[in-house]
């Protein structure tokens, strides 16, 4: 077991810090249904931490509750050290943590340019009344907001559909719009609902990459959920898995692929 | 030029007019359905308490005086002071801020993932409450609304379209200003829209609620602050008909004009909400001009709705609405 504040060096060589998240004994239920029972994980500074089980296991809740979606009926969740409050999922936003979506939520109104400016919102102090002025502090703000924004977008390799409606992109693309977005804010914390979800294998790939790449320029710690196993196997530092609401598995990627719980559950063995 | 042509021309810009009222109306309903998807039947309400409002601390009315006079046998009325238009106007606005938020609070905060028939039958109950609530504060008979703008005749139309026509166009001064009122205001709101902060945010929130909340867009402010936009609007709307006829309950009654301009103008389009009440406006009083004599008369009260009616037989998203296509 790790120590909360002692990191890790991973196989490729990156080093791993202490604890930012703490999930601890998180139950959450639906009426009759449990969809979280009890889990307990971390997620450390600067790693990416996968979250994988069968459909239904509970993971996008999981995502949920970290991010202020759904409120758990029990458990704690620690942030950089504290307790954190029950939080409104804006607020949950303010404090550093982005996200994207299992189903895609974008502006579908707005172009591309203007989808990844909102994850600047946060960061726009200028009040209302300097803003009517524009020249002065509103302006220069404006400006520091979007070059930031473009960059991102140059990052993304998304400047051809800058000022394209994202209602006119296709799927793909649209997945990486809302990974630009999320990415605009800065996060400290980035949590991404199955980003590969529905791509072709050409597609897998560029995210793949964009996902190694985020971590490793901007140390960005990332939690993500993902079925496709090689995906996760090639991306993740640690993974945990979850079959039914539970916990049924948390390492390396080697010590989950060879966990007989978990392969029990990936090849669908009968629960008693 | 044939007379019927020249009257005509003279009906058509006096229907402009009257249409930028219906379309002031129509846009505080477009802003609130896009924001939060609530059909705001108390639009109508909203304008006629911003004008009671607004008269009242004009003419330093003492609030509840009715109630307070019942219970302790006094005789107050008035405070006895004029509060300047323009600060009465700010005052208001207060009011209504102070308004969007108690809305905001007691009602809709509590309603959040409803029906939308649900909120559209709250905010009937708004439109009676807040009718009722007029009525406690300010009174309920008919009062004069002087905020400082000219009225009657403008002179130099008047001259000019006779030394052309021969025939002198009357066009109300009020008409005039109401108009270029409702044009700076639609402006601001515009710029508010595309290039402030809490404007894109509120964009954000009417584009996906899911979203925003992800970049840290707190629904519950914007809420806020749309039916705080809306009671702005509802002013501006109340203060330009209280001027004309005076602040009465038949002010909530032209929010009922304002639907056939959704239903022209699309519910989500604020272009359309302009756009719509202008037709409806020119509509009505040209077709009472050419068509009214023939049948009678006093097609006003129907034209408006007929044009609606066939519009959604024949374009049910509306002028501006994009085009719904089921999927199947
Ligand atoms: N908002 C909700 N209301 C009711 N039940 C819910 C809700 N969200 C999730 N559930 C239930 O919780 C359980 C876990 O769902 P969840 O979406 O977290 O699974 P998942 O692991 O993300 O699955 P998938 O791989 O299909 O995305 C399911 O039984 C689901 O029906
Ligand atoms: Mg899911």
């Amino acid at each position: 077991m790790l120590d909360a504040t002692e990191g890790y060096t991973t196989a490729d060589g990156r080093k791993i810090g202490g604890v930012v998240m703490e999930m601890k004994n998180i139950t959450l239920r639906f009426g009759g249904v449990t969809a979280i029972q009890d889990i307990s994980f971390d997620i450390r500074e600067g790693e990416i931490r996968a979250i994988i089980g069968p459909n239904g296991a509970g993971k996008s809740s999981m995502l949920n509750v970290i991010s202020g979606f759904y409120v758990p009926q029990e458990g704690e969740v620690w942030f950089r050290g504290a307790r954190r409050p029950q939080m409104r999922p804006y607020q949950v936003a303010q404090q550093g943590i982005a996200r994207t979506f299992q189903n895609i939520a974008l502006f579908e109104g707005m172009s591309v340019l203007d989808n990844v400016m909102t994850g600047r919102l946060t960061e726009m102090k200028a009040s209302i009344w300097t803003q009517a002025l524009w020249k002065g502090p509103a302006e220069r703000e404006e400006v520091a907001n979007r070059e930031i924004a473009e960059k991102v977008i140059d990052f993304l390799e998304i400047q051809h559909i800058r000022k394209t409606p994202v209602s006119r992109l296709p799927y793909g693309l649209k997945k990486r719009v809302e990974l630009a977005r999320a990415l605009a804010s800065e996060p400290k914390l980035l949590l991404l609902d199955e980003p590969m979800a529905g791509m072709n294998v050409e597609e897998k790939e560029d995210m793949s990459r964009f996902i190694l790449d985020v971590n490793d320029e901007f140390g960005t710690t990332i939690a993500l959920i993902e079925h496709d196993m090689g995906v996760v196997m090639d991306l993740s530092d640690r993974v945990v898995v979850m079959d039914y609401g539970k916990k049924i598995g948390d390492g390396s990627p080697d010590e989950v692929r060879n966990n007989q719980a978990v392969i029990d559950a990936y090849l669908g063995v009968a629960h008693d | 030029m044939p007379d019927t042509l020249i009257f005509g021309m003279e009906v058509f810009l006096n229907g402009l007019m009257a249409g930028v009222l219906y379309a002031l109306v129509a846009l505080g309903f477009v802003l609130i359905y896009k924001a939060s998807g609530i059909f705001n039947y108390s639009q109508g309400v909203l304008a006629l308490f911003a004008a009671l409002t607004l008269v009242g601390i004009m003419d330093g009315q003492v609030p509840f005086s009715h109630m307070i006079n019942a219970v302790f046998g006094t005789d107050i009325h008035h405070f006895g002071w004029q509060v300047p238009a323009v600060f009465a106007i700010l005052l208001t606005m207060v009011v209504m801020v102070v308004l969007a938020w108690a809305v905001q609070r007691l009602i809709f905060r509590h309603l959040i993932g409803q029906e939308p028939i649900i909120l559209f039958m709250a905010t009937i109950g708004l439109a009676y409450f807040l009718e009722g609530l007029g009525d406690i504060i300010w009174g309920s008979d008919i009062k004069k609304l002087d905020v400082g703008l000219p009225q009657g005749i403008n002179a130099s139309i008047d001259e000019l379209t006779y030394q052309w026509f021969g025939y002198g166009f009357f066009i109300d001064n009020l008409d005039i200003w109401a108009t270029a009122i409702a044009v700076i205001l639609v402006a601001v709101l515009v710029a508010f829209s595309q290039y402030t902060k809490q404007g894109r945010a509120m964009r954000a929130v009417a584009d996906d609620h899911q979203a925003a909340l992800s970049v840290g867009i707190s629904l519950n402010f914007i809420w806020i602050m749309v039916w705080s936009v809306a009671g702005f609007v509802a002013l501006v709307a109340g203060i330009m008909w209280g001027t004309k006829s005076g602040v009465q309950f038949s002010l909530s009654l032209i929010a009922l004009k304002a639907l056939p301009v959704l239903m022209l103008g699309g519910f989500t389009s604020i272009p359309g909400a302009i756009v719509g009440g202008l037709i409806i406006g020119v509509g009505e009083k040209l077709f009472e001009f050419l068509v009214g004599p023939l049948v009678g008369g006093a097609t006003e009260n129907w034209f408006a709705y007929v044009l609606a009616l066939i519009f959604l037989v024949f374009r049910p998203q509306g002028l501006f609405g994009e085009k719904i296509i089921e999927r199947v």
